[in-house]
């Protein structure tokens, strides 16, 4: 297996007067307990885009990503250094209101984790925690949150049967709905389509498209072509490493970094 | 030999060993009814006993295993379940919580007789409660508590910790996702082991007998004033439960219709045990398709 050095390295430099910045990470470190898992990783995203993070397994990027929104802070011993900035607020700081930042930061896991409840209240039960409990806004937003997720033809008529009654693809489409339902500004999702079929897969690759003018999306994903199609943006990691972050289209067709040239023509390790 | 014949012969083997137990437990069970059931009567259910003379029943000794079992639960459940959401949720993984666990794990290993010498010493002495209900349920709850946590633990530990995830990335609090998602998930387990528990409890005699007292004082059933001496809702009484009669029917028993009264009293604690763990089981598996498949 080549190693490949994690120096060298290609960040795009953005321009905020033009590419407005929906989150700015700086100096990003993630322990384990003693281990580093993320080296020192500065990665800007722009508004109503979608991010593609790309790598082989292990190379931190659920990690990275889990530390958007503080996901991490459950793992016992892990710990997060450096700063976010979302809206001029580093939401990495000890003082942040971590429940609150997350009804702006949503994230759809890679298993499937429906809650034991209804569909309905599935999509629902956050909503309704919240303050919502007018039954026509709710039932209007379990509809249009599962037909943005490419589910409500197939549950539509049984919106009380259990969520975890569903197959697996439908289940992930559930959780992207419950995600939706929120409606957060960003919405971090970790190989989200892992689970699906290429039906259902397209669906939801045609939502998230549907959805960036909306949302800010950070997507990791293993499927190239995914990437490729739907990604404005592009960061290879690799060692714990972005190694480079560009346009997609520019990733896939002329990278700056050897590692990253063998890793999408699939001639890597 | 082959593979195919050796797995066979232990597929046999233990279906041999299954079939053994399941005898057993069979033949004792149906002993127990066989002598038991034809002195079971509604007279026999709801007399008193009779200390010299046949013709005894049970009533006032089911009314106070009842009653005991009841005060206990009310004790232990919500302790368990407070100790139990503790450890599972929010406790670290340090010295002091191996401490609490290790406690746990001695206590719930600790013969009945004992916790019920500790009982009688520290609540029917020291405390000076007597002979009571107060003392018996005090001392059942430390026989039930370790159980229970340590059932309510694993209750919540088996919920998956995707499922916290899930309710935490929605911007919940950890305490709205344990409440709302984690426990309605391990709910089938929690009753499961509760009920399981108040069965144990329902059976328990050791633990009984030098705290609640081996003494049925009449009671008078139209007083429900918990303050009155003869209320059966006095916690200050002693309360003879019903396997502690059978025990002591048995060891000092002077009634002609003794054997008769311990046979017919133990098919009724059978009965009520058998009934604790179907229930349990009944309702468990029904909350559990409630949550999975409503
Ligand atoms: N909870 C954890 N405790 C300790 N180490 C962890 C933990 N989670 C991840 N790691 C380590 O951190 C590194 C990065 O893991 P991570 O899960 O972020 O990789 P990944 O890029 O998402 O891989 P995959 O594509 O397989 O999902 C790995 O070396 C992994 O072993
Ligand atoms: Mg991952």
């Amino acid at each position: 297996m080549q190693n490949y050095s994690l120096d060298d390295i290609y960040i795009r430099d953005f321009d905020p007067a033009t590419e407005e910045i929906a989150i700015d990470t700086k100096n990003i470190r993630v322990f384990y307990g003693d281990k580093e898992a993320i080296h020192d990783v500065s990665l800007p995203f722009e508004r109503y885009k979608i991010t593609a993070l790309i790598g082989a397994s292990g190379s931190g990027k659920s990690t990275f990503l889990r530390s958007l929104n503080r996901m991490n802070d459950n793992i016992e011993g892990s710990r997060v250094t450096g700063q976010i900035m979302y809206r001029d607020i580093d939401i990495n700081a000890k003082n942040v209101d971590v429940y609150e930042m997350r009804k702006h930061i949503g994230m759809v896991f890679q298993r499937p984790n429906p809650f034991a409840k209804s569909i309905y209240d599935n999509i629902t039960f956050a909503p309704r925690r919240f303050g919502e409990h007018r039954k026509a806004v709710l039932d209007e937003l379990v509809e249009t949150s599962l037909k943005q997720a490419a589910l409500w033809d197939q549950v539509k008529d049984d919106l009380h049967q259990s969520g975890l009654a569903l197959s697996g693809g439908q289940q992930q489409r559930l959780c992207i709905a419950r995600a939706i339902a929120m409606k957060p500004d960003v919405l971090l999702m970790d190989e989200p389509a892992s689970a699906l079929d290429p039906i259902s897969t397209s669906t939801v690759e045609d939502t998230l498209l549907a959805l960036k003018d909306q949302y800010t999306i950070i997507i990791v994903t293993h499927n190239m072509q995914q990437a490729a199609r739907i990604s404005d943006y592009t960061a290879f990691f690799y060692g714990g490493k972005a190694l480079e972050y560009d346009e997609t289209r520019k990733i896939f067709t002329r990278p700056k970094i050897k590692a990253t040239d063998d890793y999408v023509s699939g001639h890597f390790g | 030999m082959d593979a195919k014949r050796a797995d066979k012969l232990m597929t046999g083997v233990l279906y041999a060993v299954a079939g053994l137990i399941i005898i057993i437990l069979a033949s004792l069970l149906g002993y127990i009814l066989w002598q038991g059931l034809p002195h079971i009567s509604w007279h026999f259910l709801t007399s008193p006993a009779k200390s010299f003379e046949a013709g005894g029943g049970i009533g006032i000794q089911l009314f106070n295993s009842f009653y005991l079992l009841l005060l206990a639960m009310l004790i232990s459940v919500p302790l368990s379940l407070g100790a139990g959401i503790y450890l599972a949720e929010y406790a670290r993984n340090n010295w002091l919580t191996d401490v609490v666990r290790t406690a746990i794990e001695i206590l719930s290993s600790l013969p009945s007789v004992v916790v019920g010498l500790f009982g009688f010493l520290v609540f029917v002495l020291q405390f000076q409660f007597g002979f009571s209900i107060l003392s018996g349920a005090l001392a059942l709850t430390m026989f039930n508590l370790p159980l229970l946590t340590r059932n309510v633990e694993d209750a919540l530990r088996s919920v998956s910790f995707d499922q916290r995830e899930a309710g935490l990335a929605l911007g919940l609090s950890r305490w709205e996702t344990v409440t709302h998602i984690v426990i309605p998930s391990a709910l089938p387990g929690i009753i499961t082991g509760m009920i399981l528990g108040a069965g144990r409890v329902f059976g328990e005699a050791a633990a009984l007998i030098y705290t609640a007292g081996q003494s049925a004082p009449a009671l008078n059933f139209g007083d429900w004033n918990p303050l009155h001496v003869a209320s059966p809702l006095n916690i200050f009484r002693p309360a003879e439960t019903l396997a502690v009669h059978i025990w002591k029917i048995n060891s000092e028993g002077i009634q002609p219709d003794a054997a008769a009264v311990s046979a017919g009293a133990s098919a009724v604690l059978i009965i009520a045990v058998l009934a604790f763990n179907l229930l349990a089981r009944w309702l468990g598996n029904r909350i559990y398709r409630k949550v999975t498949a409503a």
